[in-house]
């Protein structure tokens, strides 16, 4: 008999999601769906709004990438006067955002990712969350955590007065500079934080390079795709997450192209489904093809392996060192495996560190020309940055009283929507078999698929204590006969 | 309660995790939060589902703390389960306590809503005339998503609430404070605003105040602000005197106006409405025709006034009706 079995709702997203997986008469994935049920509206109620405005208004996308939204909007409202910024404030909110990655990804890898690794994909459901992981490596670890964590967020509130929802960057440049005490102040914090990076690149060779089951996993698993990878880069193609050009590579390593943010809309277009609230964005001159990898796809993913796929290197020589290595553990690059993503995010904040380090090192940080009153409303920009959880486009016209007339934004787990449906598909059709009853185990092996790509419906799963809880309901002829569901703890 | 672990669920409805940020902001807290209570339900973290919480005996939860507004039926249906489970409700932040950023919202129709996300903007699918539906028909079977609503509502519209928590997000001290209260059995008056304080931003702001008496107002970006004095003074439109402290004065410290997160001040029903009378009370002129022109230096009055509050305004086009 033919039956469904619904994950509702999947939890530790940022939002709300739910996977709805058809089973054929033997018990055999016949199809499966990926769906969001949730629409805010933001692209409209932006509208009508003096456009500085916007960089305080956006924020509210997410709670865990406000920074993300923050600097996007701020770019595009750059443009929208000019584009003239004061160059001291470049570097400023780039020192900004580097603090901002290590928060967002201190927590994703710790309370989110870990718990499948430290604890085991398979191991009691119970333990299998943020304090199993401190109860597995001591409270000592755990309390290393809790600290860098709030560390990376220190550093945002004392450059820009408020980590959640900045309200710091205007056209031109930034409210607030770096006095000499502030930047005595960050110092430390930025030292411990260069050591914590290079802590959990450690960590993550002992308990996940350490373990041939997970290396198999990884390599071996039904967690890759055939699809193209997109990110930022700068001059040197080396990864960068506030500034340069999005560079899109093939899974075969052949540019496919690359534009300035200006251009974005004649590289990628979105498809809309009728059965979820979020679009699937595609390269656009491929035109849409469905969901299809391979050769003829034009789907691509936007997350911390494709930033490293896309680049030719790091920007800084501990980073470099790191990517090195990650690449030569993995066979190569590009790299399909995309539990690999977890690795990356680290690689990416060994980065992080060395640029915060080089920035209180810059004899001009703590200068006072932060900001310029621009001269001129020009009427129209786009603002891109590397989002922890993608390429994130925010792209703004207005009148000429800088009266906000439309927006158009392309959200960093957008970009992975399609990704994320087809490799849910793809591990649930591989894991789930005819005659065997999925049980938790199998369950958590499907959240892994989605959970690589740290979605942005996922923002908040960064909380402490991380654990996904799922429920399955077995479907028989409209009837729910048997629902599954991990233990409560 | 010592003799027990409180009951506590978690929930979010249409938010931005800011909220959930805020809570792990408190740091070692949260360890201490987890040894005083049992987190029952809480999707972003733990194992509960919709049917756990439905098994629930009403009343079994000691708190329910929920963050973000009501938005589609999913996030109404969670709202008055959670109401009926818990002997406390507490609607936490801005989103929950006055409809929050995506209150604005409710300046647009759902149309409008759907028109631009989905018909009109620059990177759609050429031709695109695809809507998203609430139940739609494929191979294998049926897929439902919730249906979005026309409004934006707060939670006490659709629901009793107990308490408030003030902010977006709420400052971490002020998390902290509540949940020691909460952990104590020490708390106010029900219907209370808690984590904050009784005072106007401007009593807290250590800006230097002379005189509020405005011939120009400025946008953010039109001028270099003396940062030693009121940004109302000086013309920039900040809404500090019209909204609660409790926040840290962070907005103005980091040399942005206030933009009211924290709601109004104690005793007042309407900030927005507040915050034009405010605004009118300071412009320097008693030539009708002067003071028309000054005050229409202000773009989007609503924009400002009904920042984090559109769906608490009593003004008319707010409809409460789902």
């Amino acid at each position: 008999m033919a039956r469904t079995i619904k994950i509702d709702p999947i939890t530790r997203l940022e939002g709300h999601g739910k996977i709805q997986i058809f089973l054929d008469d033997d018990g055999a994935v016949e199809d499966c769906y990926f769906q969001i049920p949730e629409l805010r509206g933001f692209e409209r109620f932006v509208e009508g709004r003096p456009i500085e405005e916007l960089p305080r208004i956006v924020t509210r996308i997410c709670g865990v990438c406000p920074a993300s939204h923050h600097l996007a909007s701020a770019k595009a409202v750059d443009a929208c006067f000019g584009g003239q910024v004061a160059p001291l404030a470049l570097k400023l909110r780039d020192m900004y955002y580097h603090a901002h990655f290590i928060h967002s990804h201190i927590a994703h890898f710790y309370a989110l990712a870990a718990p499948d690794f430290v604890c085991g994909p398979g191991c009691d459901p119970a333990q299998r969350n943020i304090l199993g992981v401190v109860a597995k490596v001591g409270l000592a670890i755990g309390g290393k955590v809790i600290e860098a964590r709030s560390q990376a967020q220190r550093i945002q509130t004392i450059l820009g007065g408020r980590s959640t929802h900045p309200v710091w960057c205007l056209p031109g440049g930034v409210s607030k500079g770096l006095n000499d005490g502030e930047l005595e102040e960050i110092r430390p914090l930025v030292a411990n934080l260069a050591d914590f990076t290079q802590f959990s690149l450690r960590l993550f060779r002992e308990v996940v390079l350490g373990n041939p089951e997970y290396v198999d996993l990884i390599l071996n698993g039904p967690y890759t795709l055939d699809v193209h990878n997109m990110g930022l880069v700068d001059a040197d193609n080396a990864v960068n997450f506030y500034d340069g050009q999005v560079r899109v590579v093939d899974f075969e390593g052949h540019e496919i192209c690359k534009y300035a943010p200006a251009d974005y809309a004649r590289y990628v277009a979105e498809h809309v489904e009728p059965w979820t609230y979020l679009k699937f964005p595609y390269l656009k001159q491929r035109g849409w093809q469905g969901f299809k990898e391979g050769r003829d796809t034009s789907l691509y993913t936007a997350t911390p392996l494709a930033r490293l796929n896309v680049a030719d290197r790091m920007a800084t020589p501990k980073a470099q060192e790191a990517y090195e290595e990650m690449f030569a553990t993995l066979g190569g690059k590009p790299c399909k495996a995309l539990l690999a993503a977890h690795w990356a995010r680290l690689v990416e904040m060994v980065q992080n560190a060395e640029m915060l380090q080089r920035y209180c090192d810059d004899p001009d940080i703590t200068e006072r020309d932060y900001r310029i009153v621009p001269d001129r409303i020009t009427g129209e920009g786009v603002g891109i940055v590397e989002a922890m959880r993608g390429t994130l486009t925010h792209h703004y016209t207005c009148d000429e009283n800088g009266i906000c007339t439309s927006a158009n934004l392309i959200v960093g787990t957008t970009n992975n929507n399609a990704a994320i449906h087809m490799v849910t598909r793809k591990v649930a059709a591989t894991m789930i078999k005819p005659g065997v009853e999925p049980d938790q185990g199998i369950l958590n092996l499907v959240e892994m698929a989605f959970r690589s790509f740290d979605p942005c419906f996922s923002c908040a799963t960064h909380s402490l204590p991380g654990r996904m809880p799922l429920e399955v309901a077995l479907i028989q002829g409209g009837e729910v006969t048997r629902t599954f569901r991990r233990d409560p703890s | 309660m010592a003799d027990r672990k409180l009951q506590v669920a978690l929930y979010w409805g249409a938010a931005c995790g800011g909220c959930d940020v805020a809570v792990l902001d408190t740091d070692a807290f949260i360890l201490d939060l987890a040894a005083a209570a049992d987190l029952r339900f809480w999707p972003i973290a733990v194992d509960g589902k919709y049917d756990d919480v439905e098994a629930m005996a009403d009343g079994e939860l000691d708190l329910a703390i929920f963050n973000g507004a009501v938005r589609n039926t999913e996030n109404q249906h969670v709202a008055e389960l959670l109401r009926r489970k818990a002997k406390l409700l507490v609607a936490f932040g801005s989103c929950a306590h006055l409809g929050g950023i995506p209150g604005l919202a409710n300046a647009a129709s759902r149309d409008e809503i759907f028109h631009r996300a989905y018909l009109a903007n620059p990177s759609l699918e050429e031709g695109n005339v695809v809507l998203p539906v609430t139940e739609k028909k494929v191979a294998s079977g049926t897929l439902e998503i919730p249906k979005l609503y026309r409004r934006v509502h707060k939670l006490d519209d659709v629901v009793p609430v107990d308490y408030y928590v003030a902010g977006c997000p709420p400052a971490p001290e002020q998390v902290k404070a509540v949940l020691k209260a909460v952990i104590s059995g020490k708390l106010p008056a029900r219907g209370s605003v808690v984590g904050c304080s009784e005072r106007a931003v401007c009593d807290d702001c250590k800006r230097r105040k002379e005189e509020k008496k405005v011939k120009r107002f400025y946008r953010p970006w039109q001028v270099l602000q003396d940062p030693e004095r009121c940004l109302l003074e000086q013309g920039i439109v900040c809404a500090g005197s019209v909204t609660r402290s409790g926040c840290g004065v962070r907005c103005p410290n980091s040399g942005m106006p206030c933009r009211g997160c924290y709601g109004p001040t104690a005793g007042v029903r309407d900030q927005g409405a507040k915050f034009i009378s405010a605004i009118a009370s300071i412009v320097d002129s008693r030539d009708p025709d002067e003071i028309a022109s000054i005050l229409g230096q202000i773009p989007d009055v609503m924009g400002y006034a009904y920042r984090f509050g559109l769906p608490a305004a009593t003004i008319p086009g707010t409809a409460r009706s789902l």
